[in-house]
């Protein structure tokens, strides 16, 4: 048989050995064997299965006596078998599984890994190329392995930290996670899609998600836009050549972009406010109203006061950026024009803004999607309120998607339904960042 | 004539404007040097201005701590998310291998799930490994967070740089990862700059995960804190909130502004990136 099959076959079974008996790699033989040995500790230590094969356990459960993969994997498939047990909790248990799974991933990885480097390097030994294992070979084979060496922490934490997570609400999704189901005193079970044919056909369900997706639409372009022109109008008339104290007034202008979002929000919550908000005070003070205006409470002021103060918060960034835009234009180019016959106002609506809209488009994108989950902005200003018949679930008529599933959670304890809202929103927003992705150069030249 | 009343009204929209942006900073300002606790007691125009709140605030809450709290984790958040951003952008900008296309696009998805929508799963996770009320905790999961964006933006960047100075450095004897302390990030920075500034502030903006895992009031952060001030029905705090709400504002403004040039080169910079 040729080395690299007998080579192969070693590796699969013992892993390195290979490496190590056929290609003169001893220490990457026993690297590779030490991964597989530690594999196999984690299982043994965490589990009984030297009891069991000795003959010391009648009754062989995976729930008992499982190691760390095993009964991982009988977690994430069962969810749990006693009710109350300790041990049984079944979030914990999903939430175990998947580390189980991911870290059987990772070997898996090194397992395949040690396979094929069995076989090459059982190849390179029948053309006796193993022998020019020269400097340069070998540096090049750092730079191989470089990458990996470097990236494998930074995946670990992205795996376990983010990825890990997000799946756990993903699958919670296909569960029944809710507050008649909370462990470890009940199971949850896997209920396949009925979560999420509930949005669509159950009518109280599809009738506020719709009315929440209206309004989450509704303000993210409104918020966007509103922001985007006022700070286009203002880049106009400060660029404008009759004004003098341009730096004052952009260091003013400046401001509420400066200034942390989350104070401001909570700021206008109080200027807002009905009863003893001092803009109330102010309009009675001038005669203005005879009675105070219900800002946060009434729906539809409250929509509009949202989108107004998000107006004060965020128009200074397009305004800076389009500032800068205008201040690298060519002004040759309206020249050009100008000599042509084109008159003030041609100029700037067939040439300048267009030129202005081209350039600041991305940012535009960029800031839909942000608004898409402006989760402060609402919290801290209405909370969602005022209430209104119509909504269910504790959601409120300013309520946006994002807001509304922290409020599914931690309010109404529908953990399943919150990650369907969620998986439907990253959908959503996974869409549009694709398709804007798409157009962009930096996705051609991975 | 014409070109004096355009004049006029330039600069008369240009006031109006300056107006309504300052005029709300300068009443949580005079806010805070009030006196009295509550909302509707605050005036604009005080017959009296006192410090008390601030002492105040010192004296009867944790402001103190949650300041600490926070300017604790925002360095270690800034530190540790500069280095793994750099590290990982660098390799995926200078580095070919396998899998590499695959890992970019993974970073790409993770970074369009908003991160607090999978905040049950890490409340479970803080419970279980008992990082439950350790602020600095939550430097796992800014920093994780802030990777798969920052490295686009960043790899992006470096992609710009060219790498003939690193292959050089190479064939002068110069190792890996030298040539990345020594080549590459001295020329990178701007966006270093940009990624510090940006990651310094994460947590004295974020309120949700501060909120969920850290419970005891000497362990809050101050964004937790101080909505905490004023999100009963009385709003009998407000004064104090107010004291609170400038002197954090005070700092964070200041950096904003000196930092301004380096966080607009950025944020143009992601949107060209998607």
């Amino acid at each position: 048989m040729k080395k690299r099959y007998k080579s192969t076959i070693l590796s699969c079974l013992i892993w390195g050995s290979g490496q190590f008996f056929f290609c003169k790699q001893r220490l990457k033989g026993l690297l590779f064997f030490a991964m597989q040995a530690v594999l196999v500790s984690i299982e043994l230590n965490t589990g009984y299965w030297i009891n069991y094969f000795a003959g010391q356990i009648a009754n062989f459960k995976i729930r008992l006596y499982g190691g760390f993969f095993t009964r991982g994997i009988w977690g994430l498939i069962t969810l749990g078998e006693v009710p109350g047990a300790k041990g049984d909790h079944s979030a914990r248990l999903m939430i175990g599984g998947l580390i189980a799974l991911l870290v059987l991933f990772i070997f898996l990885a090194v397992y395949v890994g040690n396979i094929l480097d069995a076989y090459k390097c059982g190849k390179a030994m029948e053309n006796a190329l193993a022998t020019a294992n020269t400097k340069q070979s070998r540096s090049k084979q750092i730079k191989k392995k470089y990458p990996y060496m470097i990236l494998f922490p930074v995946a670990v934490l992205l795996l376990f930290i983010t990825a890990m997570p997000i799946l756990f609400s993903v699958l919670v999704a296909f569960t029944n996670y809710d507050s008649n189901h909370i462990p470890p005193n009940t199971l949850l079970d896997w209920i396949g899609f009925q979560n999420f044919a509930r949005v669509f056909n159950s009518p109280i369900w599809t009738k506020t998600f719709f009315l929440v997706l209206r309004w989450t639409i509704v303000w993210t372009i409104c918020a966007t836009f509103t922001s985007y022109f006022a700070g286009l109008l203002q880049a106009l008339i400060l660029h404008s050549p009759h004004v003098k104290h341009k730096a004052l007034f952009r260091s003013i202008y400046i401001l509420p972009w400066a200034i942390p979002g989350m104070i401001s929000l909570m700021v206008f919550k109080n200027v807002l406010n009905e009863q003893f908000g001092p803009l109330n005070q102010f309009l009675l003070d001038i005669g203005l109203i005879s009675t105070r205006i219900p800002f946060l409470t009434d729906s539809v002021l409250a929509k509009i006061s949202i989108l107004a103060v998000n107006l004060w918060i965020s128009w200074p960034m397009f305004f800076v950026m389009l500032t800068g835009v205008l201040s690298n234009q060519d002004p040759t180019l309206y020249e050009a024009a100008r000599i042509d016959g084109a008159g003030k106002s041609q100029v700037l609506l067939k040439i300048k803004l267009p030129l202005l809209m081209h350039a600041t488009a991305p940012l535009i994108v960029m800031n839909l999607s942000f608004n898409f989950t402006a989760f402060g902005t609402i919290y801290f200003l209405t909370g969602g309120q005022p209430t209104e018949p119509s909504y269910q679930f504790a959601a409120g008529s300013t309520d946006i998607l994002i807001s509304w599933i922290y409020k599914l959670t931690i309010q109404q304890r529908m953990y399943s339904m919150a990650s369907v809202m969620s998986i439907l929103l990253f959908i959503f927003i996974a869409a549009v960042s694709y398709w804007n992705f798409k157009r962009t150069t930096s996705f051609k030249e991975v | 004539m014409k070109k004096k009343l355009e004049w006029f009204f330039i600069h008369l929209e240009l006031i109006v404007v300056a107006l309504l942006v300052l005029v709300p900073i300068a009443w949580i300002i005079i806010s805070s040097f009030n006196r009295g606790n509550s909302l509707a007691s605050s005036t604009f125009v005080p017959e009296y201005l006192t410090v008390d709140n601030y002492i105040r605030l010192f004296r009867e809450t944790n402001y103190g701590l949650w300041f600490f709290n926070t300017l604790q984790v925002a360095v270690v958040n800034t530190i540790v998310s500069v280095f793994i951003i750099m590290i990982t952008a660098w390799i995926m900008s200078r580095f070919q291998f396998k899998g590499k296309k695959a890992s970019l696009m993974f970073m790409l998805l993770i970074s369009m799930f908003p991160s607090f929508l999978s905040m049950t799963a890490i409340y479970i996770l803080f419970f279980t490994f008992g990082l439950m009320n350790k602020p600095l905790a939550l430097v796992f999961i800014y920093s994780a967070g802030a990777v798969p964006y920052n490295v686009w933006l960043v790899k992006g960047y470096l992609d710009g740089i060219s790498s003939e100075i690193d292959e050089a450095a190479y064939i002068d004897g110069c190792s890996y990862f030298q040539s990345f302390l020594k080549i590459t990030l001295p020329l990178s920075k701007p966006i270093i700059t940009y990624c510090a500034v940006s990651q310094f502030m994460v947590p004295w903006m974020d309120y949700i995960l501060p909120n969920i895992l850290l419970t005891g009031d000497r362990n809050k952060t101050l964004a937790v804190g101080l909505f905490s001030m004023i999100s009963g029905k009385e709003n009998s705090n407000f004064t104090m909130f107010a004291a609170g709400a400038v002197l954090i504002a005070v700092p964070i403004t200041i950096l904003f502004i000196l930092f301004q040039k380096f966080l607009v080169q950025g944020i143009a910079a992601g949107a060209n990136k998607g």
